[in-house]
């Protein structure tokens, strides 16, 4: 399957009953895989106004208990953040996806990694966090929008999954698990009281600072919960590794090239691959370059998680940096070229 | 000759249409034409270097130059029927991709051509030859030609094996009968033996950057 499909496949199969969005290259086949196979499964699908209007739906398809979702590409990504912001102020579950191209601005419609920061910090402004999912094939893909769901409902909160048009045009075998969705009760949702319960309001607006501020500690307390449990990572080589390359999404199926590439040079390189960004895996991290004389960070980006990856080692260890932009996508030869200079500058 | 390539996106059309290029200008001046105006990704475009080593002259639509964030076309597909011995029209994939075909058919309606509907039957929305004939005929139905071959690209990428091929036997036998296509063409990656009727062999040209 192409990677947007599989997106939406596994979405429909998660039990996601909504999906608003508008369309924007490189991930269109997301929406029109949902126009065709939702309404079939008694689901609704809606090409929205605009992207604003598109999250805006999600967030009351959210408060009404159902399993929503909504796709874009970076510029369209920008112009969701205000719906995000108040989702994760009304704890509310929902999952995003983006399926990144260049920017900033209007940037190009080729692959990127250039909104790492604006995933991991910044999808909304009053100290709100997004879990935030960074497959590395088509079939990861499948895997994590499940993951996203289960998540988002489990904590009340949105979840993102940031591939980028790469990962979402290409083609590779797939396979769906058999699993059932996971349904969760949604006591909180804004279903009709029918005179037998308390209104349920679901809303980001708390005008008395010492509720606004318990709020804000609750939500804390379950995002330091979030970041003990359920980070995830892939580890390739890395046990006997003096250079540990660290990349995830399709850069990372790229580096795994030049890491068996440098094996096969005698070079010990081994790859570690985030599979969340946030909560990133921080100890997963350090056990993989416990050996590691230095790390050396790929992003199609000018560096960005290399950032995360000096905090998790809390700068222990050299980090270097290699980087494409621009919709130019990284070789296997061009990191081994990086691997080969930094072990044979004596790592 | 005109060939004409139409079939759902993701089918293979660009991997075959470039094989089938490069084979054809063994024997005659041969240029493939990119009509794909709807996706930016996979496209025969990003292959030019290898395909003009071979020989092939690439004409592709433009988007790199434009103020737009879709391609489009700069030139003349009526002045080209006649420059080249085999012209190859690598349409965009399902009838979205194919609708361009409808503004040229009368370019094409006079001279010798062929159409071929590439279909892979492991590919989600085709997995049977009802819905790859549903497929197809949305695509003729705005492109205003209709197939004539049928190509069975039923394939899993990397994992492709002769048993992927032979286990779509008898979904393209199915379409053929429901479509009334008799020719049939079974495309074989080069690394895999299996005897068919009608085998094209090809080399994996559309790849991923890891590869």
């Amino acid at each position: 399957m192409k990677g947007n499909e599989a997106l939406a496949e596994a979405a429909i199969r998660a039990g996601c009953k909504c999906f608003f969005g508008y369309p924007i290259t490189p991930q269109t086949e997301v929406a029109a895989y949902f126009a065709k196979k939702l309404p079939k499964v008694g689901g609704t699908f809606l090409q929205a106004e605009s992207e604003v209007a598109a999250i805006n739906m999600v967030y009351g398809a959210a408060a009404a208990g159902v399993r929503t979702m909504t796709s874009s590409s970076s510029p369209g990504i920008s112009l969701k953040t205000e719906g995000i912001s108040y989702i994760c102020g009304a704890d509310l579950p929902c999952v995003i996806i983006n399926v990144q191209r260049g920017g900033p601005g209007l940037g190009g419609i080729q692959p990127s990694q250039a909104d790492y920061f604006q995933a991991t910090r910044a999808l909304g402004h009053g100290d709100s966090r997004v879990i935030v999912f960074a497959p590395s094939s088509v079939q990861e893909m499948v895997n994590v929008v499940n993951d996203a769901f289960n998540l988002a409902d489990t904590y009340r909160m949105p979840a993102m999954i940031l591939a980028d048009g790469l990962l979402g045009q290409m083609m590779e075998p797939v396979e769906f698990p058999e699993t059932e969705a996971k349904t969760f009760d949604k006591p909180w949702a804004t279903t009709g009281h029918a005179n037998a319960r308390e209104h349920n309001i679901a809303n980001s607006l708390y005008l008395k600072p010492d509720v606004l501020e318990k709020s804000i500690i609750d939500r804390a307390a379950r995002y330091a919960e979030i970041e003990k449990e359920h980070t995830k990572a892939d580890c390739y080589l890395t046990d006997d590794a003096e250079i540990v390359v660290c990349a995830y999404g399709a850069t990372a199926r790229i580096c795994k090239s030049a890491v068996n590439a440098a094996r096969e040079k005698g070079i010990k390189a081994g790859l570690f691959r985030p599979v969340t960004l946030w909560p990133y895996p921080k100890k997963e991290l350090i056990k993989a370059s416990e050996n590691a004389k230095c790390l050396l960070t790929v992003e199609m980006s000018t560096g960005q998680m290399i950032e995360d990856v000096k905090l998790s080692i809390d700068c222990k260890k050299p980090v270097h940096f290699y980087g494409r932009t621009g919709g130019i996508i990284p070789t296997p030869a061009e990191v081994l070229e990086q691997i080969e200079k930094l072990t044979g500058e004596g790592v | 000759m005109i060939y004409i390539i139409i079939g759902h996106y993701g089918s293979g059309k660009t991997n075959f249409a470039c094989n089938l290029a490069e084979k054809l200008s063994v024997d005659g001046s041969t240029a493939i034409v990119d009509l794909d105006i709807v996706n930016p990704y996979f496209r025969t475009a990003d292959y030019t270097r290898e395909l003009e080593a071979a020989g092939v002259k690439v004409i592709a639509s433009d988007f790199q130059t434009s103020t737009l964030d879709i391609p489009s076309l700069t030139f003349d597909i009526n002045a080209l029927t006649g420059d080249f011995d085999n012209l190859i029209i690598d349409a965009g994939g399902d009838d979205e991709g194919a609708k361009v075909l409808g503004r040229y058919k009368n370019a094409f309606s006079d001279k010798p051509k062929t159409i071929l509907y590439v279909v892979n039957f492991r590919r989600y929305l085709t997995r049977t030859a009802e819905d790859a004939l549903e497929i197809l005929r949305e695509i003729e139905a705005v492109s205003g030609v209709r197939a004539d071959t049928i190509v069975n690209n039923t394939n899993l990428a990397e994992e492709t094996t002769a048993q992927t091929i032979i286990d779509s036997d008898n979904e393209c036998q199915k379409l053929s009968n429901l479509s009334g296509i008799k020719n049939i063409i079974t495309v074989i990656p080069e690394n895999i033996t299996l005897t068919v009727k009608n085998p094209f062999t090809v080399k994996i040209i559309v790849n991923k950057p890891w590869n």
